[in-house]
């Protein structure tokens, strides 16, 4: 079994473009929520807010004629994906790419391309849409991008659970990875999901938080949504230590599980087997644990029930625990929240500094942990958890140590 | 019974989750058995059957609990349509 390591890190989020910006800013406690600029008729959206990526201009990163085949999602994840491999310091030669996985988490897939394209046949009453719709729309177009941009010929797919996406996908990374299955992996997540058909559908859902999304607050009113990818590159620890590459931290265990339950309800128990299967896959103990990167989307219940799972699964150790939701300030990235969150636990446990929870108002009884409330603190990390809960019932955790 | 009040009731029995043969203006919503997506799906079915706009969010609202019975669902569709004719 090899122990499996992190040795790149890219990212592009409402915080900033690169994977630096974006954690400086988590620290600082700063909101990526503003009001909705990618939608054409914003005035026809009951949604005013969302946390946008912005100023990004894809002609800084890629060819015109190269981005005829790229959704805004795809465009998201090949930066990322760039990025980490610049971190990593690799070169994928020919016999390293062939055991390199590309696993990439994706809730809705090319959306932008979708709604652009509908919107020619339903409203300009065109017959026809452009020739790369099918290509750009499909949820396995970022894993094929990365692909095909990096030059990864090892096993590569998308996975689709819908909130936990990023994560299930790095934890599968993980898992072939401490097999042997594969010597390298690019895994995250990517989503850019800010277009007028998908508000409307959460708008619809009635969980969207008119001004912004405050989790495990009092009088909290909901989530609002974000966008973006994170990758990241992991390898074995051998492997890595052998080409002198710099560990920015370690993955040891994964928990995953199913509710089987209700299609949007959270639930206790099925939350409690993600994390408690995590811990046990990382033989880790509760109170190995000082920090959890919550799922904390801001919704009335998931946050009442992260709560409730978190007291199920630490007991008395659950009030020691720092617990906060990076959400607070890049809003739900659906499918790329996971890798997100992961980058922002990642780099917590290589600073010692606990991300915060933003537009805490007070307490809610129901939520009656410690949220870092409004402010990063400064404490030593020696593992963490990273919770990902989607609807359908699918959940997913990774825990994560500092590199010793 | 108005017009409104009959078609409310066609639209929460879709949604009740309780062997019961009619739907009644006393009737409470929670012991119809709504859970929340019916209670979505219900202000989904009432905005499209009225054509009108219900403020509605289901962090902050909780019509088991705003709207005891079905009685009160009518009153207050009856007022927001009247309002829309205003």
């Amino acid at each position: 079994m090899n122990r499996v390591v992190v040795t790149g890190l890219g990212t592009i989020s409402p915080l900033g473009h690169t994977t630096a910006s974006y954690w400086d800013s988590v620290k600082q406690g700063i909101s990526g929520i503003g009001p909705i600029t990618l939608v054409s008729t914003p005035e026809q959206l009951t949604q005013k807010v969302a946390a946008e990526v912005k100023n990004f201009d894809p002609l800084r990163h890629f060819e015109e004629r190269e981005l005829s085949t790229l959704d805004r999602i795809s465009q998201f994840a090949v930066v990322a994906a760039r990025e980490a491999i610049i971190q990593a310091g690799i070169t994928f030669d020919i016999p390293l790419s062939l055991r390199t996985a590309t696993i990439i988490g994706t809730g809705v897939g090319g959306q932008t391309t979708l709604d652009e394209s509908f919107r020619r046949l339903y409203v300009e009453k065109k017959s026809r849409v452009f020739p790369l719709t099918i290509p750009k729309v499909m949820v396995n177009a970022p894993a094929s991008q990365i692909s095909m941009f990096c030059g990864l010929r090892g096993p590569a797919f998308a996975v689709a659970s819908a909130c936990a996406s990023a994560t299930h996908a790095i934890g599968l990374a993980f898992q072939m990875l401490r097999s042997g299955a594969v010597d390298c992996a690019v895994a995250g997540g990517a989503e850019a999901c800010i277009t007028f058909g998908t508000l409307r559908g959460w708008e619809a859902m009635r969980v969207m938080a008119p001004d912004t999304v405050r989790p495990f607050s009092k009088d909290r009113k909901g989530m609002v949504l974000g966008e973006g990818a994170a990758m990241l590159i992991l390898e074995p620890l051998e492997r890595a230590r052998a080409r002198g590459a710099t560990i920015l931290g370690e993955i040891v265990g994964f928990g995953m599980g199913a509710d089987a339950a209700d299609l949007t309800a959270p639930d206790k128990d099925g939350m409690a087997r993600a994390m408690e299967n995590a811990l046990a896959d990382a033989k880790l103990a509760p109170s190995d644990i000082q920090y959890v990167n919550a799922h904390g989307t801001g919704t009335a219940a998931n946050d009442q029930t992260e709560t409730q799972a978190l007291h199920q699964v630490f007991g008395a150790h659950a009030g020691k625990l720092g617990v906060s939701s990076t959400k607070s300030m890049i809003g739900h990235a659906l499918g790329a929240a996971g890798a997100l969150e992961l980058v922002a636990t990642l780099m917590s446990i290589r600073e010692s500094v606990m991300p915060p929870t933003i537009g805490y108002l007070g307490r809610d009884p129901a939520c009656d942990l410690d949220y870092v409330p409004n402010e990063a603190r400064v404490a030593n990390i020696d593992a963490a958890l990273s919770n990902s809960f989607a609807f359908g019932g699918l959940n997913a955790v990774l825990a994560v140590k500092k590199f010793t | 019974m108005s017009d409104i009040a009959s078609d409310v009731i066609e639209i929460i029995a879709k949604k009740k989750r309780v062997e019961k043969p009619t739907v009644e203006l006393t009737d409470r919503l929670d012991a119809l058995g709504l859970e929340s997506l019916d209670a979505v799906e219900m202000i989904f079915d009432l905005e499209e059957k009225f054509d009108i706009e219900i403020p509605y969010n289901a962090n902050t609202n909780n019509p088991r609990t705003e709207f005891g019975t079905v009685g009160e669902v009518v009153s207050a569709i009856e007022k927001i349509v009247a309002n829309k004719k205003s």
